[in-house]
């Protein structure tokens, strides 16, 4: 029984295979105990893509066995900075080499344009694994002046051991990329749970980590159901770590069973209803083409959308026009058309969750200003949908859409604007357009968001750091940050001349 | 047109043919110097002359210099972002592994030492320099500081410019990374003088960059003497910094060039007499390989090497005796010949050096208890050399010989060994060697070095830092410290409301 099978991709006149099975030990494996199989949905046609096995419990602990024993063996504190780095280099060297054809492969999985896939997410993906490289032969810790005569003290930043990965289907590639790469920088072992809606790139991305050379057990990854994988991950007595990116709901989850069990190290990239302030000295065509972005990109599938717009009163109607302009402009379609420049919604789920904030706005009373009006046809679309006439109190204004659904509000003054920007308990994002040199300080200074954009939105760097303030999370990714979220420090007090008089 | 030089390598260790241009390397073109002279280029091993390459001049210098500004203000500098830079910087790292056989030939054929040391020290050390500082280009971090509400201040660590490095003949194509892999990571541009002696590697490896993609301007190789491009480039007017390895010497008047001209910043890397000091307890057979390899290995030509060994009185004889052996043990010829460990000095004015510091140990009254004598009669080679019964004041305890000559000291009170292991203007490395680490740290604390190495010696990673204490040197090469010497730190204070 081969356990990979081939998806058939008539419009590009080719195939793609892929193995299906779990990856654990640098092979793919049938399940100890389960016949359960998960199945991957092409968003813009809603056809099953195919099946892969879906991971047990008792699958999880095989894959956390085989990442401890090479963490105890083959990784960790056994392998070099030198040769971690060279292993990443060489990851990234494959995943460039192949980067068409798992552009595709997310396409048909997740629906985002192949193009955006392939030049943004893989682009950036490939970038972010070269970055780390180069972090993983420099993990200084100190040497502290504590007494010369008697004492050396200095730390030193171990890895963590057995980490827990937990990654969305917004970013499939990319989030995969932002987890594996610092942790196999300092050292750690992975077991990884793709998400159940888009596991097939993750898995595609395991034979290149087998390809490179990196021993068996170091990376695993077992596509599960949430309840089943994630649960199993964040309550294992033997998991040092849980990385988790995804919903605020199940990022609670995550932290109780991490509590319940070992007090495992926890970091929650979590949801966000992001806050986007035009003032009215903004170059508006600029701010209305960063505020388009913002909602629009990745089809608002993105933790830091720009979901609500707050317009100084006094430009409000002239930049409204500009930004509906803007909305209209972007083609949503099947993510194998090149011209696309944003595809459906992922799933069946998200979809009916969309529509039923859509349906909620007007119910609320909010303007439909642009789109709210359902596609005939296949395919999970979302058409950009702008409201106005927003209050604070409405649904669509509080709660996360995930979807490119937009609020449109105004402010008469800064303080009033940032009044409005922080009144959420999420925090992960935050934009302003100004002109004001002072006024982007101030303003940048007062947003309670871990990313604020001036003049810009949306646009992440490698080396930058990225996570939420208040419930949208805690802990950095990207950036040296996120070597924090892998190491751990211990401090070594060596003793060379003291010598104790007993008793005290 | 500046001559090609090719080289066909039949030896037992390495089969291959070596071909490239020996011009001056400016503005992405090998040309002949100003002045179409050349410099003739000796091999070590017989004496017999090897090619000529070009000469450059003060001229050239100036050509240089104005590439790599035009460069740093263009296709470098910031112009380039450091995830680009570390980019081109880790193709550079997998171009010279493609060629690292013949790079290390050269560099044995060039310089004399042995090839398999060549390949598996120098070539190795300089693909891992190039891997180590690509890492670094994107994560050239200032800092924001907090004052108060009406300022914001941040830092940049933004790259000097034009920088002039005058590398060593002692590792030739390792000092060429060490001085380019972080000058580049940080964003300068480069007017680099290799060493007259050991020209080869260097154009080689320079080709090599340039064919990775290393845009016209960023690294210029001047080819020429120190008192004529060396001292050019240090006091050059447009040039904002010099690196320089080499002599204690030399390095003086490179940093009063400095001075005397732009006040460029100066980061020197000179001479040691490092001592090593190997207690009773020591464990007696590490000590005497690593002391062998601490003074033997390069035949001496190491700024580091340990070449005043302190050895406790417990067990002196043992060691000499021990040491004696295993430096007799040392079999030396031809670099290219299999079991072979040690090759000829790097040239006639360094043979003559050494021999002359083997005299004037000789007529000091010293014993010479192994050695002392030329090895063949032809080629510049030397016998490994250990002298006793010295006297701190004696040349050969003062003086760095540079040469394979071991100078092995006596001592009872360990207080009185870090006396004499101080009791030097040198300041670069140190050795201890005990079973109690308690006693190594803290003599390692006391010691006046900028590298002390606990029951090791000559043993170099490029992620620590590396430079020396006293008239060993300024500055920090290797690791992060490297960064600095090719930052310029710019405080920016943005000023939010505060009105006057």
């Amino acid at each position: 029984m081969g356990l990979s099978t081939t998806i058939q991709v008539p419009r590009l006149n080719k195939s793609i295979t892929i193995p299906t099975g779990l990856f654990i030990n640098n092979e793919f494996v049938a399940s100890i105990d389960s016949k359960e199989v998960i199945e991957a949905i092409n968003p813009a046609t809603e056809e099953v893509l195919c099946a892969v096995v879906a991971a047990s419990e008792k699958d999880i602990d095989a894959a956390v066995a085989a990442a401890r024993k090479a963490f105890s063996t083959s990784w960790g504190k056994n392998v070099t900075g030198f040769e971690r780095s060279r292993l990443l280099n060489k990851l990234a060297d494959l995943i460039e080499r192949d980067a068409q054809e798992l552009a595709e492969l997310e396409s048909l999985n997740n629906g985002k344009p192949v193009k955006m896939a392939r030049d943004s997410d893989i682009g950036d993906t490939i970038q972010c694994l070269r970055y780390y490289a180069g972090w993983a032969d420099k993990v200084l810790g100190q040497t502290i002046e504590v007494d010369n005569k008697t004492k050396l003290a200095f730390t030193r930043n171990e890895p963590i051991g057995v980490c827990g990965q937990i990654i969305p289907w917004n970013y499939p590639i990319m989030m995969w990329a932002w987890k594996v790469a610092p942790a196999l920088a300092v050292g750690c072992t992975i077991v990884m749970k793709p998400s159940e809606l888009t596991p097939l790139t993750a898995l595609k991305l395991s034979e290149l980590v087998k390809e490179a050379g990196f021993p068996p057990g170091v990376v695993n990854t077992v596509p599960s159901l949430g309840p089943v994988g994630g649960a199993a991950l964040a309550s294992h007595l033997d998991v040092d770590k849980v990385a988790f990116t995804g919903s605020t709901v199940t990022g609670r989850k995550i932290m109780e069973a991490a509590c319940k069990s070992n007090l495992k190290k926890v970091s929650l990239e979590l949801g966000g209803k992001s806050p986007h302030l035009i003032f009215e000295s903004a170059d508006l065509d600029q701010a209305a083409n960063w505020a388009a972005l913002g909602i629009c990109y990745n089809s608002g599938q993105d933790c830091t959308a720009g979901s609500r717009v707050y317009v100084q009163e006094s430009i409000y109607d002239k930049f409204l026009a500009i930004l509906v302009e803007k909305m209209k402009a972007l083609t949503i379609g099947d993510g194998l058309d090149d011209k696309s420049g944003g595809g459906p919604l992922v799933s069946k789920t998200q979809y009916d969750r969309v529509w039923g904030y859509i349906d909620s706005g007007k119910k609320e009373g909010a303007q439909v200003v642009l789109g709210g009006e359902k596609r005939k046809g296949k395919g999970y679309y979302v058409d950009p949908t702008i409201f106005g006439n927003i209050k604070p109190e409405m649904k669509i204004v509080k709660e996360e859409i995930f979807g490119p659904v937009l609020a449109v509000g105004q402010f008469k003054t800064e303080s009033e604007a940032i009044e409005l920007a922080n009144a959420t308990t999420y925090g992960l994002g935050a934009g302003l357009h100004s002109n004001d040199a002072n006024q982007c300080m101030r303003v940048s200074s007062a947003l309670e968001a871990g990313t604020v954009w001036v003049n810009q939105y949306n646009m992440l760097n490698n080396n930058v750091p990225f996570g939420g303030k208040k419930q949208s999370g805690f802990g950095r990714e990207l950036g040296s940050h996120a070597l924090d979220e892998y190491t751990s420090v211990k401090a070594i007090h060596w003793n060379f001349g003291e010598k104790l008089d007993w008793p005290l | 047109m500046p001559a090609t030089f090719t080289h066909q390598f039949d030896t037992p260790l390495y089969k291959g043919t070596s071909s490239f241009n020996t011009g001056l390397f400016i503005d992405g073109k090998f040309v002949d110097g100003s002045n179409k002279t050349t410099i003739d280029v000796f091999n070590p091993t017989t004496g017999k002359l090897l090619t000529s390459v070009s000469e450059g001049t003060e001229k050239d210098v100036d050509l240089a210099v104005e590439a790599a500004q035009k460069a740093f203000e263009t296709v470098w500098g910031l112009n380039t972002p450091g995830a680009q830079r570390g980019e081109l910087l880790w193709k550079i790292a997998q171009a010279l592994e493609k060629h690292a056989e013949e790079l290390a030939a050269l560099e044995s054929l060039d310089n004399g030492k042995t090839f398999t040391w060549a390949l598996n020290v120098d070539v190795k050390g300089t693909i891992d320099a190039f891997k180590y500082f690509a890492g670094w280009a994107d994560k050239i971090h200032g800092k924001t500081i907090e004052t108060n509400e009406t300022k914001l201040a941040y830092t940049r660590n933004e790259p000097i410019g034009v920088v002039g490095q005058i590398i060593p003949w002692n590792f030739p194509l390792l000092m060429w990374s060490w001085k380019i892999a972080p000058a580049l990571a940080t964003g300068n541009t480069i007017v680099m003088k290799c060493s007259e002696f050991t020209p080869l590697s260097a154009l080689r490896a320079t080709a090599i960059l340039h064919e990775a993609g290393v845009p016209n301007g960023v690294l210029n190789l001047v080819t020429g003497y120190g008192n004529t491009v060396g001292a050019a480039i240090s006091s050059h007017m447009k040039i904002d910094k010099v690196a320089f390895t080499g002599s204690t010497l030399v390095g003086r008047k490179i940093m009063e060039a400095a001075a005397k001209s732009n006040l460029k910043n100066v980061t020197l890397e000179l001479g040691g007499k490092s001592p090593n000091i190997i207690f009773n307890d020591a464990d007696l057979d590490q000590a005497v390989k690593w002391a062998s390899h601490g003074i033997f290995f390069n035949h001496g030509q190491t700024c580091t090497a340990g070449s005043r060994i302190f050895v406790q009185s417990g067990i002196y004889d043992k060691f000499l005796q021990n040491f004696t052996q295993a430096a007799k043990s040392i079999k030396i010829g031809s670099p290219f010949e299999q079991g072979i460990d040690q090759g000829p000095q790097v040239s006639q004015i360094q043979f003559d050096r050494i021999m002359g510091y083997i005299d004037s140990g000789k007529a000091d009254g010293a014993t010479v208890h192994l050695g002392g004598e030329r090895h063949g009669s032809e080629g510049y080679f030397i016998n490994p050399t250990i002298f006793t019964d010295t006297k701190p004041d004696m040349k050969i305890v003062q003086e760095e010989i540079f040469g394979p000559v071991a100078v092995v000291v006596k001592f009872d009170d360990p207080a009185d060994a870090i006396k004499q292991a101080n009791d030097t203007s040198y300041g670069l490395a140190s050795a201890i060697f005990t079973q109690n680490l308690n006693l190594a740290i803290e003599t390692a604390h006391k010691l006046q070095a900028g590298t002390a190495w606990i029951n090791c010696v000559n043993h170099v990673d490029v992620q620590i830092p590396f430079g020396g204490y006293k008239q060993s040197g300024i500055g920090r090469e290797g690791g992060e410290y490297a960064l600095a010497n090719y930052t310029n730190v710019k405080a920016v204070h943005v000023n939010l409301g505060y009105k006057i």
